[in-house]
């Protein structure tokens, strides 16, 4: 400890340090002979200034040290810790020279709670969206069948972009998809966000939206457990499918969107019908249509053959009763035959010209006449009066 | 709010050509009805056909500016 012999040389009044000196020393000692070193303790005092800095004492049954947290550090966690709650900090030690206070600089903060602050803060949100009934299993809409416009919310650069545009031009050529490029992890992403996620709502013929990213660490994950970016997502006047990171991790707006898929390719898949299954199905329709209207015409045509068979029956009865009229008058007609009164005992007087004699004026005495009776003819003269 | 959608999606192609078949497999239809729609299930069966024949993806963004207003354009990723 080379420096710190120093400290021992002002041995009279004259040799006096300054403050600043001594809180100088003292800091450059104790930062030169603590390095940053991991510290548990119980949080007190906590308070988060308006520069966003975390101030707290860490304490346990006999000691305590006072504990600073900057913005540039304490953004990355979810939460803020608070009073009583046990954690580690991995931190600096120091000696702050305007109040003359050993201090440390914290630089991460990590609960001893089961699952941390991450999980803290995350049941915090889900709490929240629960109560709002965003969770609730009848929210969830059913996806459109054969979507035509497909919003893409994304960053425009990672796989899960190409993985979804290869798997949906693929099954669903049909369908448009909308890229809406959107930052998904680091400083701001969670506005760009919420903000892509409001453009959904103003776009034109929409049916259905994916949200998404790649796998990555808990940390990049973590823009789509802010309760904003799920309410966000429920927001979303059209079905939502989310794929975020891979299959273990779930995320808030997973739980918030009306299907969660593991991956961005089954997002894209769960997005889109398979167009070989449509033509299939097309097919299958086809032939249904043939089927029904020759099921129809058959039925048509077997109707028309009844009728054409009562037809045929009509026909045949009407001639039947035609035939027994013609043989009825054909008796008739026999009976006037003048063979038949001839028959019954009468006879016809004809002249020679073959003239009937129907008048005593036409039997003129002494005239000649032939007699037709029922077996022949004879002749015969009128007999002078 | 999406403006009204154009008036044939697929979706509405072929719940029509559905509710065709349907009819034309029930019972209360006469000849001339039956071949009309037989002909109307046909020209939209081919008219589904060649959508989806025709198809190729297309992938467009959106990009939006600061005051809110956006464009739509050629994604070339």
């Amino acid at each position: 400890m080379g420096p710190g012999l120093d400290l021992f040389a002002a041995v009279a009044p004259e040799g006096a340090w300054t403050v600043s000196a001594l809180t100088r020393r003292a800091r450059a000692v104790v930062e030169a002979g603590l390095l940053p070193l991991w510290v548990r303790g119980e949080v007190s005092g906590f308070k988060a200034w308006q520069s966003g800095h975390w101030y707290f004492t860490l304490r346990d049954k006999t000691a305590q040290i006072r504990c600073v947290m900057f913005q540039k550090e304490n953004r990355r966690l979810p939460v803020a810790p608070t009073d009583g709650m046990q954690v580690f900090v991995f931190a600096r030690p120091t000696v702050w020279e305007e109040k003359g206070d050993f201090r440390l600089t914290v630089g991460e903060l990590l609960s001893t709670e089961a699952g941390g602050l991450w999980q803290i803060a995350f049941e915090r949100a889900k709490a929240a969206l629960t109560r709002d009934g965003l969770l609730a299993p009848e929210r969830k809409r059913p996806l459109p069948r054969y979507p035509r416009r497909i919003a893409v919310v994304t960053s425009r650069d990672g796989a899960a972009l190409q993985d979804i545009i290869a798997v949906a031009g693929r099954r669903w050529p049909v369908a448009e998809l909308l890229v809406i490029p959107t930052r998904v992890q680091g400083d701001g992403a969670e506005e760009a966000i919420c903000r892509a996620l409001a453009l959904l709502g103003r776009l034109d013929g929409l049916d259905l939206a994916i949200i998404g990213r790649g796998g990555g660490s808990r940390e990049d994950l973590w823009t789509f457990n802010h309760e904003r970016v799920a309410r966000a997502v429920a927001a979303v006047p059209v079905p939502v499918i989310s794929a975020v990171g891979h299959e273990t991790d779930i995320t808030l707006c997973d739980l918030v969107a009306d299907l969660r898929a593991p991956t961005p390719s089954a997002a894209a898949e769960a997005a889109t019908p398979d167009q070989a299954e449509v033509r299939g199905e097309l097919a299958h329709l086809g032939v249904r249509l043939a089927r029904g209207l020759a099921s129809r015409s058959g039925r048509v045509a077997e109707r028309l053959e009844r009728t054409l068979g009562r037809l045929a029956t009509a026909i045949e009865r009407r001639l039947e009763r035609q035939r027994h009229t013609l043989a009825a008058a054909s008796g008739r007609l026999d009976a006037l035959s003048p063979l038949k009164i001839l028959e019954r005992g009468y006879a016809l007087a004809r002249d020679a010209r073959g003239r009937v004699l129907k008048r005593v004026a036409q039997l003129t005495p002494g005239l000649a006449f032939r007699l037709r009776v029922t077996d022949g003819e004879v002749a015969a003269r009128v007999g002078e009066s | 709010m999406p403006a009204p959608r154009e008036p044939s999606s697929f979706s509405a192609e072929l719940e029509r050509l559905e509710e065709i078949v349907r009819r034309l497999e029930g019972q209360e239809l006469d000849l001339d009805d039956a071949l009309k729609l037989f002909e109307e299930g046909v020209e939209r069966l081919r008219a589904a056909r060649e959508r989806l024949t025709g198809a190729e993806a297309k992938v467009k963004q959106v990009l939006a500016d600061q005051a809110g207003k956006f464009r739509i354009e050629d994604f070339d990723g």
